[in-house]
């Protein structure tokens, strides 16, 4: 039986991924024409490459349909549900490395922390007769932070793409969301608000807690783990 | 695992009971509109309740509790006073793994009175008290009106007041209000350096998104106005933190806030009021002199009591959650009631059937 890992099928993270492996001796490739989304593993055997969204990965290794896979530390903790029982950490990976952040209007010289957020959210709420919103996809991650730090009187509002310009469209009051230079949120007005982000995220290899694991998976891992210079 | 037959016949068998007492048997919607809850629990409630999509009405949930539906049913139609008595399932999503049940039973006792308000906390609590009393439970309870009254009677700007009034439900936020305002904890990062400025908002770029330039004036006004103002004094601040630490039994507590309430008068009406109880308890046959107190106790639940408190626990169990909570809500219904004007005082309390099934099992073993 084969060891199933699952990678991000396009883009930067994908490239960065075959890179990591290839520096450790595993090449990952693509097999076939650019648009097949196919490829292989050469350097080990018993392990089969899967292309995968990386927004995908998260749910394939809780179901334990790949054993091993590789996407965002952000994308797991906002998916899964009590993430630790169903996958482990491998590897932090050293790339793909962005911040999720809560930002508001740079014109909120009044609002810095979470404790103003609050506060303001409080007065936002008496003066408009609604919770003030924040545009994010992030929902788990960003409900649990702010309840963690007691901010109340807010209302998440979705937002798939083009969060920083929900403010400004006066769709949402402030934005959660991913960034790794801040440019996007200073280029509309935004600025982050002070103290730690809400999750600093990297790429990550993660292990499936519920793939089967028989005799051959498990020695395809300490083949593969040796290669990577991981404790399996 | 008990079976779910058994369980909706001691939960018919525990409706019969407060049925007997003259409560109205009453039904409420699963699918409860959403918006409502969110009015009321904030974005938290979506974490704890299932959020489902109705392609008409919008966004709705599997209802995680019947207090909302019953007090909107009697605010549209009910006689006062009134008492009700309901069962049913409720829904709460679990979103950490937990073996915490996910759907799971409650049978209620709601009491709507507009004047005789200690009599109607005496009398929830003694019945659901007689309903479980062969398993012999170690009753808990509290007042949230006396830790409302402190922090209203504190010697500190009506501002501060109203932040700590919104937070009390959330203890660790109120705490570290509290220890801003008494000058026991630092400003947050930047506050100073902003007010220091004569205008803050000089540079601070285009006015963008639906909060205006009025309203973030208004806010460094307040600032300004909180950061001018006499932190709140330490004996005040001991003062609530005995309060909070209380845990003793009612009659203790009793003497204990007495002694308090010189310090602290605004809470010599909720002392009054405690003490009303106790003796509205102790006639319905209530131990008093053995009942437990707690001065947090119903702070963290989110169903918003604002009065008397009070949970039946197992102790030979602690593993189990508590077998029936309850308390007075009469800030919800204002909440509730707000479009019309409308409030009514209520008290209710709810028991879990599958837990008091669960107890007499394990005592026939």
């Amino acid at each position: 039986m084969t060891l199933k890992i699952g990678v991000p099928s396009k883009g930067r993270l994908m490239e960065k991924t075959f890179d990591w492996f290839g520096a450790r001796g595993v090449e990952l490739a693509r097999t076939g024409s650019d648009r097949e989304y196919a490829a292989a593993v050469n350097g080990i055997d018993g392990i089969e490459l899967v292309l995968l969204s990386a927004g995908e990965i998260p749910r394939e290794l809780a179901a334990g349909r790949i054993h091993l896979g590789v996407t965002g530390s952000d994308l797991v903790r906002e998916k899964l549900g009590g993430w630790q029982d169903k996958v482990s950490e491998l590897a932090l990976m050293g790339f793909g490395h962005a911040d999720l952040i809560i930002a508001v209007p740079k014109c909120w010289v009044d609002v810095n922390t979470l404790d103003d957020l609050d506060a303001a959210a409080a007065a936002f709420r008496a003066q408009h007769g609604f919770r003030l919103r924040i545009a994010t996809k992030f929902h788990r991650l960003i409900r649990d932070h702010l309840r963690d730090h007691g901010v109340a009187d807010y209302q998440l509002v979705d937002s798939q793409g083009a969060t920083e310009g929900t403010v400004k469209n006066e769709t949402a009051e402030a934005v959660a969301d991913i960034t790794s230079t801040g440019e996007t949120l200073r280029a509309n007005h935004l600025k982050i608000l002070a103290g730690k982000p809400v999750h600093k995220s990297q790429a990550t290899l993660f292990k499936s807690r519920n793939a089967d694991w028989n005799e051959s998976t498990r020695a395809t891992l300490a083949t593969l783990s040796g290669k990577l210079g991981l404790q399996s | 695992m008990t079976d779910k037959a058994q369980i909706r016949a001691e939960a018919a068998r525990l409706m019969g009971v407060f049925e007997a007492k003259g409560a109205t048997a009453v039904e409420a919607d699963i699918l409860q509109p959403a918006g409502t809850l969110l009015d009321l629990y904030g974005e938290d409630i979506r974490g704890r309740a299932f959020v489902t999509h109705d392609p008409i009405r919008g966004e709705a949930m599997l209802r995680p509790d019947f207090t909302v539906p019953v007090v909107q049913m009697h605010m549209a139609d009910g006689a006062e006073p009134a008492r009700y008595t309901y069962m049913g399932e409720v829904f709460r999503a679990q979103e950490e793994a937990t073996h915490r049940a996910s759907e799971y039973f409650q049978v209620g006792y709601e009491v709507f009175d507009r004047d005789a308000p200690i009599e109607a906390d005496a009398e929830v609590f003694a019945f659901i008290q007689d309903a479980l009393s062969p398993l012999s439970l170690r009753a808990a309870t509290g007042d949230m009106g006396l830790l409302l009254a402190a922090v209203r009677g504190l010697k500190t700007t009506d501002r501060r007041k109203a932040a700590l009034l919104r937070h009390i439900w959330r203890p660790r936020r109120f705490r570290a209000l509290l220890d801003r305002f008494a000058g026991r904890a630092p400003l947050p990062e930047g506050r100073e350096a902003m007010l220091a400025k004569d205008d803050p908002m000089q540079d601070a770029g285009p006015q963008i998104g639906l909060r205006s330039a009025a309203e973030i004036a208004d806010r460094i006004e307040a600032l300004r106005e909180d950061a001018a103002a006499a932190p709140i004094s330490t004996q005040e601040v001991e003062l609530l933190d005995d309060l909070l630490g209380l845990r003793e039994t009612t009659v203790n507590v009793l003497s204990r806030l007495r002694d308090i309430a010189v310090d602290m008068p605004a809470i010599a009406d909720a002392v009054d009021r405690l003490e009303a109880r106790a003796e509205a308890l102790y006639q319905r046959g209530v131990d008093v002199d053995n009942l437990d107190f707690e001065g947090s106790y119903g702070r963290t639940s989110m169903e918003y009591y604002d009065g008397f408190v009070f949970g039946f626990y197992a102790e030979t169990r602690p593993d189990l959650p508590p077998v029936a909570t309850g308390g007075r809500y009469d800030a919800l219904t204002r909440v509730l009631g707000r479009a019309k004007g409308h409030e009514i005082p209520a008290v209710g309390g709810v028991i879990r059937p599958e837990i008091v099934l669960e107890l007499n099992a394990g005592g026939a073993k």
